[in-house]
């Protein structure tokens, strides 16, 4: 087998030094009755990377990648341009077969490149600090509900219409499981319901989607000076990263925590994961702050370096008290989101951000003349809503058939929501063509029509 | 620092303006649709040129040690080699350009390969379901603790106490307090195993489970194990088995075998997914028949040639399941779930026999050819990791740390160290079936020849060492004392 | 004033009805490096035995015990910014919390000097 370097010399000459008659007498401890005596006969047996490499291929090709389609994608993962050379450093094995630096001699690489990940998400947010990653953006949001329960030592969140549904459900489940309670808000694209009449003395935090789920961009400022008159924390949370190169930074508009999803930077769609939990705060806050922190010092010869650092706050220190169990996090989608960012720059960031919201534009203005067809929302950066005034999930599927991949019914989000069956989210970025864009238009006239 | 290894600066520090990485078409003019909002300021990113950008992490990535390039033997991590097939099947674009939420029509070779993995997991560990869902390892413990706790809700039951032995990793007893149980330690018998009866007499009516690590984290087997499940279910409990410690085992000792109900599997570890330098992980749980009605969503489902996904808890609730929720956005680590199912085929049944079978093989030949030198709390023989105690330092003035440091030096990242407690300056070392014989040998001999010059009194020079790493001991007070978490201009 | 000892190793300095907590010199030395104390709320009721404060090494995170049940009163902020003073001043000027003690009767319990150095293994 071409992974395993010990020959049956090597075995043999071990066990002697061992003083064992067998490897099978090694696994003594372990209970006769449960040890296998031999592989387990139905699984198949080794194979060559020429025939996994078939199989897996095979098994690839049954699906319909968003480069063969025109793609219209979004809810919280979307499909950006990723530099080649981004791809070709992550996969320098020191990057990708080290473990978390916990022997910082020899993981300055790793590092080093959190502080400049720390420092770009400290940015983008508009916050004092942020943490060296979590596993996504649904379950950063739940660990800083907690975060605030902590803080303002209240049991209530109140999650507001336009919150992504995944993430309201995780943080459902979060709250059904531990000590506090989640107020959901019934999904609004307009907030119909606006979060600052829950808000009461029991409340912890707001949670607030910026674009929301549904691609309207608001400003939060007003809802910030609302929670913190009633001593609540406001949370925001950020699905589409590269929202932040175009509208006011969560931070400038009064948020306590920001908490997003890195995906769309450095980042492919992998169907759903591994993606990139980002998570900023203010400095107060700092030692209530989930995951891990990397700071600056200096080593015995008096050279910058840096460092793991606060990690009182977490498990393997302060186990059953620790701020979350969190322990391996999401490095290298980090890497890669910092390798995407230093790419760009300041200026390469805002244009691509404007880039997106002119496609996102130049689609609206076809999409909504459409007959039958409304466009929702009153503002959007790139993705946006519409009404198909039919269920939009078999006009999806319709669209499929013709290989378009034509976005995603709000109803596949939140299928207990009747009034939305007719919704439509729709994503556009720098890789959306124009005729990509009529093509959609032209299926989707013809589909309403039908 | 010269030659090999450059000292690099920040990428702040690199910035000029009118640099940039990357050539985008200019937007085409429109009339911005922001509502209300007024695009925002300035940002503060650095700009750089590719190949300034390329130097910047090539040189950053010459600072750090990988399995790739030293024998890395941190014990409970299971640094394994990552085959770059696994690499490469990942990025094919039929898996790593699909979005989560495309029509299943379109990613039935998706649900496919996520239905062949979960078939090679409940295989190999002869449970009766699966999730793939979790993020991570203690992720993956959330999930399997509150797929208890569901299920002593279904039973009408509120039990507030889980056992934990004291020798766990902190994420057990974290996780446990972040669903409001109350942690109870049990302490290990003289020989480093817990002992059945003392769990035995431990459990009550509100117990709700058992979180145990097996091997556990001294390396060594829980013999009572069998006996220990029969305690907990008499007593109406369940067992948790923490797989962070699978790879002793893999497809030559089946957890159902071991009565266990819930068990997490660190992709990362067993399944050679690469660590990353701290993640992405991925941690499927997979669960007895006690618990398989309380799966997280969402999961895969098959109807004859059409698979299809149950994304929310009425959807399982027709299919007879009382889903614990949802425990993250969209369906799971997919990149992850590629790479571990390329690994288990290239491996086959076969293999993965080979692959514990040759993993306890190298730890014991450890144990075996140091514990003339160091100090073996425990005989042996171990499972995949080999354990040792600082009792061979004693009066020498050289510290476990000391140790580890020194191995630097010698060209080999350092054992896991003061882990477990119970073992006191605890060097615990997991070598894992990828190594060599000859870097065994070599790794020995470094071990050998530092344990030597600790006894010659050399605690000066272990104290200053590493000598040729790219830092030296850095200031950790420092750091917790004045936090610099981020870069600023001009500080 | 009188000074006593806890088994857990802080000390208490008391006229009967205010007094000066901290941890002992002994703590401070097994704790190492203190990068980080987090102090208790003024106006917060402690309970005899119960979590006061929470003192931080870089690698650990030790509760520190209220010897006696009281009010807290008042709180030495200055080791926010200078942790380092409970290393070199553990008993004097790294004093953490003051307390208006409700129950003098609990101070009996407490060790002095003497027997503390016998607890300590001097």
């Amino acid at each position: 087998m071409r992974y395993l370097p010990l020959t049956d010399h090597d075995r043999k000459q071990m066990l002697d030094a061992i003083g064992a008659k067998s490897v099978d007498d090694l696994f003594r401890d372990v209970p006769a009755e449960a040890r296998l005596p031999g592989p387990i006969p139905s699984l198949p047996p080794h194979r060559g990377e020429m025939e996994v490499e078939r199989h897996m291929a095979a098994l690839a090709a049954k699906n319909l990648a968003a480069d063969a389609a025109p793609f219209f994608c979004g809810a919280g993962a979307y499909r950006h341009h990723v530099p080649a050379a981004v791809d070709q450093l992550l996969l320098r094995g020191e990057f990708l077969t080290s473990y978390t630096p916990y022997q910082p001699e020899v993981s300055q690489g790793t590092l080093q490149f959190l502080f400049e990940f720390q420092t770009q998400v400290a940015l983008l947010t508009g916050m004092d600090v942020a943490n060296a990653s979590m596993y996504d953006g649904s379950t950063a949001a739940a660990e800083a509900v907690a975060m605030a329960a902590r803080l303002t030592r209240r049991g209530k969140a109140v999650l507001s219409g336009g919150l992504h549904p995944h993430y309201r459900e995780v943080i459902k489940t979060h709250a059904a499981l531990g000590a506090f309670e989640a107020a959901a808000l019934p999904p609004s694209i307009l907030n119909a319901e606006n979060p600052v009449h829950s808000i009461d003395d029991a409340t912890a935090c707001v949670v607030m989607q910026n674009p929301d789920v549904f691609g309207q961009a608001q400003d939060l400022s007003p809802l910030a000076e609302a929670c913190h008159a009633k001593g609540a924390l406001l949370i925001v949370v950020v699905t589409e990263a590269v929202s932040l190169g175009l509208l006011p930074s969560p931070g400038g508009m009064g948020a306590d925590i920001v908490v997003g999803e890195g995906q769309s930077l450095g980042n492919g769609l992998n169907f759903g994961g591994p993606y990139l939990g980002l998570f900023a705060t203010r400095g107060t806050y700092l030692r209530q702050m989930p995951g891990r922190l990397c700071g600056m010092t200096g080593d015995v010869d008096g050279r910058r370096g840096f460092v793991l650092t606060l990690a009182t706050r977490e498990q393997h220190i302060r186990r059953e008290k620790a701020t979350s169990n969190i322990c391996t996090s999401s490095v290298l989608c980090a890497l890669g989101f910092s390798m995407h960012l230093t790419l760009l720059g300041e200026d390469g960031f805002r244009k691509l951000a404007a880039l997106n919201h002119a496609r996102a534009c130049a689609a609206a203005g076809i999409l909504e003349k459409i007959p039958g067809v409304t466009l929702l929302n009153k503002s959007f950066f790139n993705e946006f809503t519409l009404d198909l005034g039919r269920p939009a999930a078999p006009v999806v599927e319709a669209l499929a058939q013709k290989k378009i991949l034509a976005g995603v019914p709000f109803a596949r989000l939140d299928p207990g929501h009747a009034p939305a069956t007719n919704l439509l989210l729709l994503a556009f970025t720098e890789l959306t063509r124009d005729e990509d864009i009529e093509r959609l238009a032209a299926a989707l006239a013809v589909e309403i029509a039908s | 620092m010269s030659g090999m290894i450059q000292e690099e600066p920040l990428i702040f520090e690199r910035s000029a303006d009118g640099r940039s990485g990357v050539d985008l078409p200019a937007p085409p003019p429109h009339a911005p649709r922001l509502g209300q909002l007024k695009p925002r300021a300035d940002i503060g990113l650095p700009n750089l040129s590719e190949p300034e950008m390329v130097r910047h992490y090539t040189r950053l990535s010459r600072q750090n040690f990988g399995i790739d390039s030293v024998f890395y033997p941190l014990g409970s991590c299971t640094m394994k080699h990552n085959p770059r097939l696994n690499e490469k099947t990942a990025r094919l674009p039929g898996f790593a350009d699909i979005h989560p939420l495309q029509p299943v029509s379109t990613v039935q070779g998706a649900l496919e390969a996520m239905e062949q993995l979960s078939g090679w997991l409940l295989t190999l560990t002869g449970m009766a379901a699966v999730t793939l869902t979790p993020a991570a390892g203690a992720h993956g413990e959330f999930c399997g603790m509150s797929a208890i706790k569901a299920a002593l809700t279904a039973r009408g039951e509120a039990r507030g106490k889980v056992l934990v032995p004291e020798s766990a990793h902190g994420t057990n007893p974290a996780t446990a307090a972040a669903l409001g149980f109350e942690v109870v330690a049990i302490p290990a018998r003289a020989d480093g195993r817990v002992d059945a009866s003392d769990v035995a007499q431990r459990l009550d009516e509100n117990t709700a489970a058992i979180m145990l690590t097996n091997p556990n984290t001294c390396g060594l087997f829980e013999g009572d194990t069998c006996a220990i499940a029969a305690a907990v279910h008499e007593a109406g409990a369940y067992f948790y088995g923490d797989g962070a410690n699978y790879n002793a085992l893999v497809g030559r000792v089946r957890p159902a075998d071991l009565g266990m109900d819930v068990m997490h599997i660190n992709l990362h570890k067993t399944f050679s997914t690469p660590h990353g330098g701290g993640g992405p992980g991925s941690g499927p749980v997979v669960f007895s028949e006690r618990l398989a009605a309380f799966v997280p969503v969402p999961y895969v489902t098959r109807a004859g040639e059409r698979l299809a996904l149950v994304e929310d808890d009425d959807a399982a609730r027709k299919d007879g399941v009382t889903s614990l929720g949802r425990l993250r956005a969209f369906h799971g680590q997919m990149g992850m779930f590629v790479r571990a199912l390329t690994y288990m085929l290239s491996h086959g049944g076969d293999g993965l026999y080979q692959v514990s079978g040759d993993a306890v093989l190298n730890a014991n030949y450890i144990l075996a050819r140091l514990k003339d030198v160091m100090s073996a709390p425990y005989p042996g023989p171990c499972m995949h990791e080999a354990l040792f105690d600082d009792t061979f330092l004693k009066d020498t003035g050289v510290t476990t740390l000391d140790i580890a440091k020194a191995l630097l030096d010698a060209g080999f990242h350092p054992m896991t160290m003061y882990f477990p407690l119970v073992a006191p300056g605890a060097f615990l070392i997991e070598p894992t079936e990828t190594e060599s014989r000859e870097t065994l040998d070599e790794f020995i001999e470094a071990l050998r020849d530092l344990a030597a010059k600790a006894r010659a009194g050399e605690k000066d020079w272990f104290a200053g060492a590493p000598y040729s790493t790219p830092r030296r001991r850095l200031d950790e007070v420092r750091a917790a004392r004045n936090p610099v978490l981020r870069w600023k201009k001009g500080a | 004033m009188t000074r006593k000892y806890t088994r857990d190793h802080e000390w208490i300095r008391t006229d009967g009805v205010r007094a000066t907590v901290g941890i002992t010199d002994f703590a401070q030395h097994a704790l190492g490096d203190i990068v980080f104390v987090e102090l208790p709320e003024i106006g917060r009721k402690l309970e005899k035995g119960k979590e006061a404060a929470v003192v931080e090494s870089v690698k650990a995170a030790s509760d520190v015990f209220a010897p006696v049940s009281g009010e807290v009163v008042d709180v030495n902020a200055a080791l926010k910014d200078d942790p380092a003073r409970v290393n070199s001043s553990p008993e004097d000027e790294g004093w953490f919390f003051k307390l208006k003690i409700s129950d003098a009767s609990e101070l009996d319990g407490l060790m002095d000097a003497e027997a503390y150095k016998q607890h300590t293994g001097d």
